[in-house]
């Protein structure tokens, strides 16, 4: 699991790229505060084109990304998923609490 | 119900078998030849019930979780993953969405994401002995999809 991310104009773009479970949640989340901290965007797209893989613990960080946010004000989203990570976000509804564009 | 073909893994409980545990379920699966799509399923499935009895099972410790797969006849899969932890106190109660006990990483969706993705979901658990969760999914063959 890789996370890279890209800044302009007060959006923070986040790539998330592999597989994305549990084992991995816990250094993803350590380092998307620390990006977020270091930014404080007003916007957060999480981008999960490069995510081959993820179960219930992409849920848990997506929803936190959207807590950290709004924190500081500000409003993040999700973009890209497809195949599998899409029928998980689709399974646990976050979709009805979160904006997922496709 | 007669099985055709079954293994029997075990190993620690250490996150890092998360990934091992998944990729040993879909090479198994692959016998039955089934869809990009189901394959994803089972994928995730497996992947909640073995991260629960990671991180719910021994919070505070490393145990043994076991998993088994059997192909029964009907072209279904029957995955069950055992640990001999703690135990749920109420199953009920943690089958509910977004019910969690777990840190900031868990979203309490993982009973639900088994539910959804499976056909079958059996939890079975005692204080102390530990818990049992068996769900199947049947395999459609590629000329019905």
């Amino acid at each position: 699991m890789k996370v890279t991310s890209s800044y302009q104009d007060g959006r923070l773009t986040l790539f998330l790229q592999g597989e994305l479970d549990h084992h991995q949640a816990a250094a993803a989340l350590r380092r998307i505060s620390r990006t977020v901290d270091d930014y404080l965007p007003q916007d957060c797209v999480v981008d999960m084109g490069g995510l081959t893989f993820m179960d219930s613990s992409g849920i848990a960080l997506i929803l936190k990304i959207s807590r950290l946010m709004g924190q500081s004000g500000g409003r993040a989203w999700v973009v890209n998923a497809k195949n599998q990570p899409l029928k998980v976000i689709d399974a646990s509804g976050i979709d009805r609490m979160i904006k997922v564009v496709v | 119900m007669k099985q055709t073909n079954y293994i029997k893994l075990e190993f620690p409980s250490r996150s890092v078998n998360e990934g091992f545990a998944r990729a040993a379920a879909a090479a198994f699966a692959a016998q039955m030849d089934p869809t990009m799509e189901e394959l994803g399923d089972i994928r995730t499935a497996v992947s909640e019930a073995v991260t629960n009895a990671i991180v719910h099972a021994y919070p505070d410790a490393v145990g043994q979780v076991q998993m088994r797969m059997r192909i029964l006849e009907g072209d279904v899969l029957e995955i069950t993953v055992r640990d001999r932890g703690r135990g749920i106190p109420d199953v009920k109660q943690a089958m509910e969405p977004m019910y969690s006990t777990g840190g900031e990483e868990r979203s309490g969706m993982g009973f639900t994401i088994m539910g959804s993705f499976m056909d079958g979901l059996r939890v079975r658990s005692a204080p102390d002995k530990g818990t049992a969760v068996t769900m199947k999914k049947r395999i459609r063959t590629k000329e019905q999809t």
